[in-house]
C-alpha cells in the first residue's frame, strides 16, 4: 500500500519559501534583462543593418535549437576553461537572459514589424530622430501587440529555470532536492514543489498582465 | 589514462544521440496518439471532457518539465517496482507532448470556419464522418507547421532526462566531461548536434507555414 506523507515535506517551509523566492527573483532580472536583449535583437533584425541581422540570426537561430540545460551547462561549466569562472547564480542568470533573450528577439521582431508604414512616416513628418521614432511611436505599440507571446515566453523560462538547481543555483527545485534527500519523501516533495511552481505560474502570468499596460507600453489606443 | 581525440567525444556523442532521437520519437508518436484522443473527447462533447482536458493542459503547461520527469520517476517507484530511467523519461515526456499538442490542434480545429460543421450537420453526417470527411483534413493541413514545430521542443525537452539518468546526449556529453575534463569542446560539440537535429526540423516547419500561408 502506498503511504503518502506531506507532514514530512511541509515542514521544511521555510526552505521552500526560500526556494520559491530565489526562483521569482532569478526569474525577475532574467526577465528584465532578457526582454531588453530581445527588443534590441528585434530592433537588430527588422531595422538594423545587413551583418548584425546576419549576426544576430545566426544567435537566434542557434539558441533556439539547443536545450536550455545544454546552454547552462557550456555557460557553467564550459566557460571556466576560458578562465571565465563563474558562481552558480551569475550563470544561471546569463544563461536565462541569453535564451530569452532569443525568443524574445522573434517576438519583438514580431511586434516591430507589424507597425504601419504611415505611423513611422508621420513621425518622420514631425522631424523626430530615428532613435524618437523607434523608441516612441514604434516600440510601445509593438510590445502591446506581442505582450501575450511575451507574457507566456517568461513564464517559459520561470519553469525553465528548475533545471538550475542542477548546478546549485538554490532555487526551489535545488531545495526539493535537499529535502527529499534528507527525508527519503521524494514524491512527496516534487509533488509540492510542482504545486508551487504551479501557483508561481499563475502568479507571474497575472502580474505581466497587468505590469504591461500600466507601467511598459502605457494604454495603447488599438487600432483593431 | 585513455586519450579522447575529438573524433573520439564525437563519435561517443553520436551513438548516444540515437537515444535522444529514439526517446524523441516515441514521447512525440505516443503523445500525439494521447493528444488525439483527448481533442476528440473534447469535440465529441463528452460529459465533463471540456474541463478535464483544459485542467490537463494547464496542469502540463504550468509546471516544469523537470518536476513532470521527477515526478514521474518517484512516482512509477512509489508503486514497488523498479523503475528504470528510459521508462520514467517516456512516460513523461509523452504526457508533456500530448498537453501541448492537443492544445495546439484545439486551436486548427478552431480556425476550420464553423459553416463547415454546419454544413457537415445538414448532411446528417454523423460525428465521426464530420471529423473524417470534413473537418480532419482541412485541419491537418493548418496544423502540419505547429506540429512540425513542436517537434523541436519535444526533442529538446528529452535532454532533460539525463538529469534522472537516462543515457541520451545531454547525460553522455556530461559523462564524457567527466573523463576528458574538457567540457568547453563536449558541451559545444553536445550543442552543435542538438543544432543539427533541430535546425532542418525548425526550417522545415517555417517552410510548410510560408507554403500555407500562400495557399490562402
Amino acid at each position: 500500500m502506498i503511504s503518502l506523507d506531506f507532514g514530512a515535506v511541509l515542514a521544511e517551509w521555510p526552505q521552500l519559501l526560500r526556494g520559491a523566492a530565489f526562483t521569482l527573483g532569478l526569474t525577475a532580472v532574467s526577465a528584465v534583462l532578457g526582454v531588453g536583449l530581445g527588443v534590441a535583437c528585434g530592433w537588430a533584425r527588422a531595422w538594423g543593418p545587413a551583418w548584425l541581422r546576419a549576426v544576430v540570426g545566426v544567435y537566434v537561430e542557434l539558441i533556439r535549437n539547443t536545450p536550455f540545460i545544454v546552454q547552462l551547462f557550456f555557460i557553467f561549466f564550459g566557460l571556466p576553461s576560458l578562465g571565465v569562472k563563474l558562481n552558480p547564480e551569475i550563470a544561471s542568470v546569463i544563461a536565462m537572459v541569453v535564451n530569452l533573450g532569443a525568443y524574445a528577439a522573434e517576438i519583438a521582431r514580431a511586434g516591430i514589424e507589424g507597425t504601419p508604414r504611415g505611423q513611422i512616416e508621420a513621425a518622420r513628418s514631425l522631424a523626430m530622430s530615428e532613435a524618437q521614432v523607434f523608441l516612441r511611436v514604434v516600440l510601445p505599440p509593438a510590445l502591446a501587440r506581442v505582450w501575450p507571446a511575451m507574457t507566456s515566453q517568461i513564464v517559459i523560462v520561470m519553469l525553465g529555470s528548475a533545471v538550475c538547481g542542477q548546478i546549485a543555483a538554490q532555487e526551489l527545485s535545488y531545495f526539493a532536492n535537499l529535502i527529499q534527500s534528507r527525508n527519503f519523501r521524494a514524491f512527496e516533495s516534487f509533488i509540492v514543489a510542482t504545486a508551487i511552481y504551479l501557483a508561481l505560474s499563475v502568479l507571474l502570468r497575472q502580474t505581466l498582465n497587468w505590469l504591461g499596460p500600466k507601467w511598459i507600453f502605457g494604454r495603447v489606443p488599438q487600432s483593431r | 589514462m585513455v586519450d579522447f581525440s575529438l573524433w573520439d567525444i564525437f563519435r561517443n556523442l553520436l551513438m548516444a544521440a540515437r537515444w535522444t532521437v529514439l526517446l524523441s520519437l516515441v514521447a512525440f508518436v505516443g503523445g500525439g496518439l494521447v493528444a488525439m484522443a483527448l481533442l476528440l473527447a473534447r469535440l465529441a462533447k463528452l460529459r465533463g471532457a471540456q474541463a478535464g482536458v483544459s485542467a490537463y493542459v494547464q496542469l502540463f503547461q504550468g509546471t516544469p518539465l523537470l518536476m513532470q520527469l521527477f515526478l514521474a520517476y518517484f512516482g512509477l517507484a512509489l508503486f514497488g517496482v523498479n523503475v528504470p530511467a528510459w521508462l520514467a523519461a517516456a512516460l513523461a515526456l509523452t504526457l508533456y507532448t500530448s498537453a501541448f499538442l492537443t492544445e495546439i490542434w484545439r486551436g486548427c480545429v478552431n480556425a476550420v470556419p464553423k459553416g463547415q460543421w454546419e454544413a457537415a450537420a445538414s448532411l446528417a453526417m454523423s460525428f465521426g464522418e464530420t471529423m473524417r470527411h470534413v473537418i480532419g483534413p482541412q485541419a491537418l493541413r493548418i496544423a502540419l507547421p505547429p506540429t512540425v514545430g513542436f517537434l523541436v521542443q519535444v526533442i529538446k525537452g528529452t535532454a532533460l532526462a539525463s538529469v534522472i539518468g537516462f543515457i541520451e546526449l545531454t547525460k553522455a556529453g556530461t559523462m564524457i566531461t567527466n573523463a576528458t575534463f574538457r567540457p568547453f569542446t563536449v558541451y559545444a560539440c553536445v550543442a552543435l548536434m542538438y543544432f543539427l537535429l533541430c535546425w532542418p526540423i525548425s526550417a522545415w516547419s517555417r517552410r510548410l507555414e510560408r507554403t500555407l500561408r500562400r495557399g490562402h
